[in-house]
């Protein structure tokens, strides 16, 4: 299994596929368009591959390639996928074609340049999953910034600009902490590595505070990306000016590498740094749960609401990732993903009734349930799969986070569980409320009255969203049994090396 | 039948699926309204089956679990699709297909020619799959899918007509209301089961119920497990203090207020209660607290009830007043004689709620109780059978009612002391009062309706007969559960039959003082009495001296006010926690906290460093050399660094 070629495949691929975008001749939008869909859609059929021949019950990583990379620097190319990042590469490898699908009418100048970006951002989030070298993470970490940068920048909204440059500078500034730590880290042993396995053996025996400091460097740099508060005010204005395929991404995939990178690298890496930071964060996570809620209950601006409301489900991961119990640990997985599944199919119908109306503004709909039935009753479905309605998906991440952190040894109080609860009463309000002002009562702006219902290509891009978020929310142990053995297992490394 | 008892729950599925996707282009309501009706009708054979199979098999044998498939299953968490068949859900199931089917066939004709026809009868059927998996799953995570569920087709139908007016806001702001305060009481429940898998490390009944008496847990754990799950229960059964959704769910069609807000969906919170028994059993300060809310809400509620002039919601204070009235049994350890009232109550209130529904069928919409009058010949089916439900809520024996009303007011005296019993009997004094100022006002005296836009009229067959199977079983249905006084320590066929599932709750709240029988006769005479009295009293006074009323109402105006704006409940909520939560929100945390700490630093910063690079600039001199000493420098420095920090 050592020499898999699998996952350097699915890495190769989007690269290829995006670098064969640029020869298409540039006027030919269609072209371009379908070649970008195509090409991810392979991917997305190499990754089913995975699904099919991946093995629940093994804890190790599978599909593994190691090869040496800087020689005498211990830096290796090397990549591999366990339970946890395989849902991972599956959820990015399935909304990459979603999101793309939802541009086809929105993005109308430099679809090449476009396209060619969100296949270099597909390539780099799935570097960011599969490496197994913390070199070579660091790499894929920051190289996926760029595309991202110039999706929020060339086609992004009024002040697309001042959000890029926010969302680059808070994103640096989290991994240049991380950077250092990375090369103290590697540098901590007998000879320099960079190689993950190693370092899991590693990093464990280093001395309690400098575990610690370790940790800090690690979780800012992941706290940014979750966004954790007080650090995710980047958050509402990326989305709020990035064009709907880049919400959709960002929402969907790019904020689960800060809670990806805390189960990867920080749990295994610094027990020590759990033990001493485990309430902290956590206490942020709950903070961030009502605040997020909150902030979320009182604004104008339909994506913002959106945007906040990850905070608020973003900190139940967290919260979920140092409960520390297995529930906690596969509640906060499966939350991932379907945190993914109901704010990536949110972003894409604000975008699409934005393509119509030309205004996110809450206040200017009303009552246009009536007018498009259709887009009415996805985005109810949606909206309930975000408030945790059990049956949908959101519930079965949310309860498992909540019952696993409330019995937590790690956190040693219910509290955290208690005043995390209350979100799902908040939730409730945000969502419905903003539900009940853009499609209930009546309609406010005559205009509305032109609406246009769902068309074909929009109805295939929400689809599968829908079906995911129904199979998740009855029959979840589909997902579910491909973490479990990786969840039992990191919980019982980390509370192991604790209870020493 | 009873292994495949969960066909009571696919048979509404397929019901929802077909008109829930394809309603819109059947159209026809007549294969709507089958399908509808047909697959609750289905469901409730099914439960019958299993019931007269259950029946059939000696008592200790009557518990039993059908699996269905997987749900959630992580570490210790196993929550599955699987069914808990007893004597409890069995009657609960019972209730809810019996009374459901026969709401589905009312909303035939009520809803006809409803633009949503086909949305109504999805929503419904979807309502009675949730329903049904709350009364009959084996754990409390499948229980708590049930839970949310009846409250999200509770949101979806009180917000049928989402785009109309409603009272002072809109039908929408109703459902979100109903809706966002379910939720706070679902939060009580998320954390009760959090306390219970915390100590049983299972949510599975039979991994956590048995061995309750026997686990060595301490006893403020039991206090605070039921307590959360009794938060619950006053979320969804509308107790004290958050009831103040379900006069607003009025806002749905009639049926939905029959169904949900009488009939079942707000009976979960008794069930709740009820399936958790021995462990309120062991929390004796919660069971304090249990009937004491369900004492004060029986008792504040009636008193709002008697002076609302809309018809709907008379009898949605009456439905808060008489859950109020199930919860007080529960409090005094009578949990059979709870169910008992859920049973009967589902009966007269539908009954009641329907004919309510046909009455505002009749009168072109009208709901206000001051324009109508002399009704009775109009729509005499209605008249007749609307009669038959207030005489059986009014508890005048040997109505249904009665007996369960009875048992109850019995019990708290019994269990509970006179206070009880006397709050308890003066509720349902003004529980009479209430129903006859409604019948009378309604059916009799003067008609005050305008002639000449209005014309009453008999609804059609499929509505009035559901009302007529309503009313025979208001009739007979409390003769299974006779007092013991009459028949003997087992002769109430209801609590025999419930029994087993409550033995280790009752076992562990056995004692008390013993009674005579003549205490319970005297008891019983005096509620009668007053019941009669009061009665006859609303008749005096709306059909011969409707100024009394007036006058009364004038010589009391602050307490009317009070009445008649229901205690300003909702004006306290809206200041005291709405208002001032949105505003925190938006201007200290939104406003402040993030447009200007956390931004006003990470803006701050990127100033410095924009203020620092001017300077740092001039370091750029474009001289190799330069940059080349400055490399040198740092790469010394960080050796240094690096050998110092080993």
């Amino acid at each position: 299994m050592e020499n898999s070629f699998i996952l350097t495949l699915l890495l190769l691929l989007p690269i290829v596929g995006s670098l064969l975008v640029l020869l298409l001749p540039k006027e030919n939008h269609q072209l371009t368009r379908i070649a970008g869909l195509a090409i991810s859609v392979v991917i997305f059929i190499v990754s089913m591959f995975l699904y099919f021949s991946f093995d629940p019950a093994n804890a190790n990583f599978q599909f593994t390639q190691k090869i040496e990379w800087v020689k005498g620097l211990g830096i290796y190319y090397h990549v591999g996928i366990d339970g946890m990042s395989i849902l991972l590469v599956l959820l990015t490898t399935f909304m990459t074609p979603l999101a793309l699908l939802s541009t086809w009418s929105s993005i109308d100048v430099k679809v090449k340049e476009f396209t060619f970006f969100m296949l270099m951002l597909e390539a780099g989030m799935l570097g960011v999953f599969l490496s197994l070298d913390l070199f070579l993470f660091y790499i894929f970490w920051e190289a996926m910034l760029i595309p991202m940068y110039f999706i929020i920048g060339i086609w992004g909204g009024k002040n697309r600009i001042y959000a890029s440059v926010k969302f680059f500078i808070y994103t640096m500034a989290g991994s240049l902490l991380m950077l250092v730590a990375i090369v103290w880290l590697a540098n901590s042993g007998t000879t320099f590595t960079t190689d993950l396995l190693e370092l899991y053996k590693q990093g464990p025996t280093l001395e309690p505070s400098k575990q610690n400091w370790l940790f800090l460097a690690f979780a800012i740099s992941f706290a940014i990306k979750v966004p954790l508060f007080p650090l995710h005010t980047w958050l509402p204005d990326a989305h709020v000016e990035a064009p709907t395929a880049g919400s959709v991404i960002l929402a969907g995939v790019l904020l689960k590498m800060g809670t990806y990178g805390l189960i990867r690298f920080n749990l295994p890496l610094f027990p020590e740094g759990v033990r001493e930071y485990a309430s902290v964060i956590s206490i942020l996570a709950v903070i961030g749960i009502i605040y997020g809620a909150l902030v979320a209950m009182v604004q104008k601006d339909m994506k913002k609401l959106v945007a906040y409301s990850s905070v608020s489900h973003l900190g139940f991961v967290v919260l979920g990732i140092f409960g520390l119990t297995v529930e906690s640990m596969q509640g906060a997985i499966i939350q991932m993903v379907n945190h993914g599944l109901s704010t990536g199919a949110l972003f894409l119908l604000v975008g699409y009734i934005y393509e119509r109306t030309h205004t996110r503004e809450i206040a200017d709909y009303g009552g246009i349930a009536k007018i498009v039935p259709l887009y009415a009753t996805i985005l109810l479905i949606v909206s309930l799969s975000s408030i945790g309605v059990p049956g949908l998906n959101g519930f079965v991440g949310e309860f498992l986070i909540l019952v696993g952190s409330f019995k937590s040894p790690i956190l040693g109080s219910p509290y955290y569980t208690i005043i995390a609860a209350t979100g799902v009463i908040f939730a409730a309000v945000y969502l419905l409320w903003m539900y009940q002002r853009v499609c209930l009562e009546t309609v406010k702006n005559e205009k509305m009255n032109l609406l246009t219902d769902l068309n074909t290509r929009e109805m295939i891009t929400l689809v599968p969203f829908l079906l995911f978020i129904f199979w998740i929310g009855i029959y979840p142990s589909t997902f579910l049994r491909l973490s479990e053995a990786f969840s039992s297992n990191i919980v019982s490394t980390v509370m192991g090396a604790l209870a020493k | 039948m009873t292994e495949y008892i969960y066909l009571a729950v696919l048979f509404p599925l397929i019901g929802f699926l077909i008109n829930g996707l394809f309603g819109r282009l059947i159209k026809n309501e007549k294969i709507i309204g089958s399908i509808g009706a047909g697959m609750v009708g289905l469901a409730f054979i099914v439960i019958a089956f299993s019931f007269f199979e259950t029946l059939g098999l000696p008592a200790e044998k009557r518990s039993r679990i059908v699996e269905w498939f997987t749900w959630i299953q992580a570490g210790g968490i196993n929550a599955a699709f699987s069914y808990q068949v007893d004597q409890l859900s069995l009657t609960m199931s019972l209730i809810v297909t019996g009374v459901g089917f026969i709401i589905h066939v009312y909303s035939i004709g009520y809803m006809h020619g409803d633009k949503g026809f086909w949305r109504f009868f999805a929503y419904l059927n979807l309502f009675i799959v949730a329903m049904m998996n709350l009364v009959l799953a084996d754990n409390f995570v499948l229980m708590f899918l049930g839970w949310e569920g009846v409250g999200l087709c509770s949101y979806l139908l009180i917000g049928f007509y989402y785009d109309r007016k409603f009272e002072k806001g809109t039908v929408a702001d109703a459902s979100k209301k109903a809706f966002v305060v379910n939720r706070i009481g679902d939060f009580g429940f998320l954390v009760g089961m959090f306390f219970i898998f915390y100590y049983f490390g299972s949510l599975n009944f039979s991994e956590v119920l048995p061995f309750v008496a026997n686990s060595g847990i301490p006893s403020w754990a039991f206090e605070a497990i039921a307590i959360f799950l009794f938060i619950g229960a006053t979320g969804k059964s509308a107790q004290i203090p958050l009831y103040v959704w379900l006069p607003d769910a009025m806002a749905g069609p009639t049926p939905v207020s029959a169904l949900i807000h009488a009939a079942t969906m707000v009976t979960a919170g008794i069930y709740l209660v009820a399936r958790t028994s021995v462990i309120f059993a062991m929390a004796p300060t919660a069971m304090m607290i249990v009937a004491v809310v369900g004492l004060l809400t029986a008792f504040f509620a009636a008193t709002i009830g008697l002076v609302q002039n809309d018809i709907k919601k008379v009898l949605a204070y009456s439905t808060v007043s008489q859950l109020g009235y199930m919860f007080l049994a529960l409090g005094v350890g009578a949990f059979s004689a709870g169910i008992f009232h859920v049973m009967t109550h589902a009966f007269f209130k539908a009954l009641l709620f329907l004919g309510a529904g046909s009455v505002i069928h009749g009168m072109h919409e009208e709901q206000d109780i001051r324009n109508y009058g002399g009704l009775k010949k109009y729509m005499p089916k209605t008249f007749l059978t609307f009669a038959i439900g207030a005489v059986a809520i009014s508890g005048i024996p040997p109505l249904s009612g009665f007996f369960s009303k009875d048992e109850i007011l019995w019990m708290a005296y019994a269990n509970g002391g006179v206070v009880f019993w006397i709050i308890g009997a003066l509720t349902a004094l003004m529980t009479a009062f209430y129903m006859f100022r409604l019948l009378t006002l309604t059916f009799e005296g003067k008609e005050r309706f305008d002639h000449h836009h209005v014309h009453p009229h008999e609804s059609p067959a499929i509505m009035t007969i559901p009302l007529m199977v309503l009313a025979v079983l208001s009739i007979i249905g409390g003769f299974i559960g006779l007092p013991k006084v009459f028949v003997g320590e087992h002769g109430n066929l209801f609590e025999t039959w419930l029994a087993p599932v409550f033995k280790d709750a009752t076992r562990k709240l056995a004692g008390g003082a013993m009674h005579s029988h003549l205490e319970e006769y005297l008891l019983m005479g005096a509620s009668v009495v007053g019941a009669v009295a009061a009665i006859m009293l609303a008749r005096h006074i709306y059909l011969n001296k409707p100024d009394i009323a007036t006058t009364v109402a004038n010589s009391f105006k602050g307490l009317y006010k009070t009445l008649y704006n229901k205690y300003y409940v909702d004006e306290f909520y809206e200041k005291v926690v709405l208002k001032p939560i949105m505003a925190v929100s938006d201007t200290f945390l939104y406003r402040f906290t993030d447009a200007k700490v956390i931004d006003g630093a990470v803006n701050g910063t990127a100033k410095i460093i924009s203020f620092a690079s001017k300077y740092a600039r001039q370091f750029q001199t474009g001289i190799t050399q330069f940059y080349a000493v400055v490399m040198m420098i740092a790469i010394v420095g960080t050796i240094f660094w690096i050998i110092l920090s080993f």
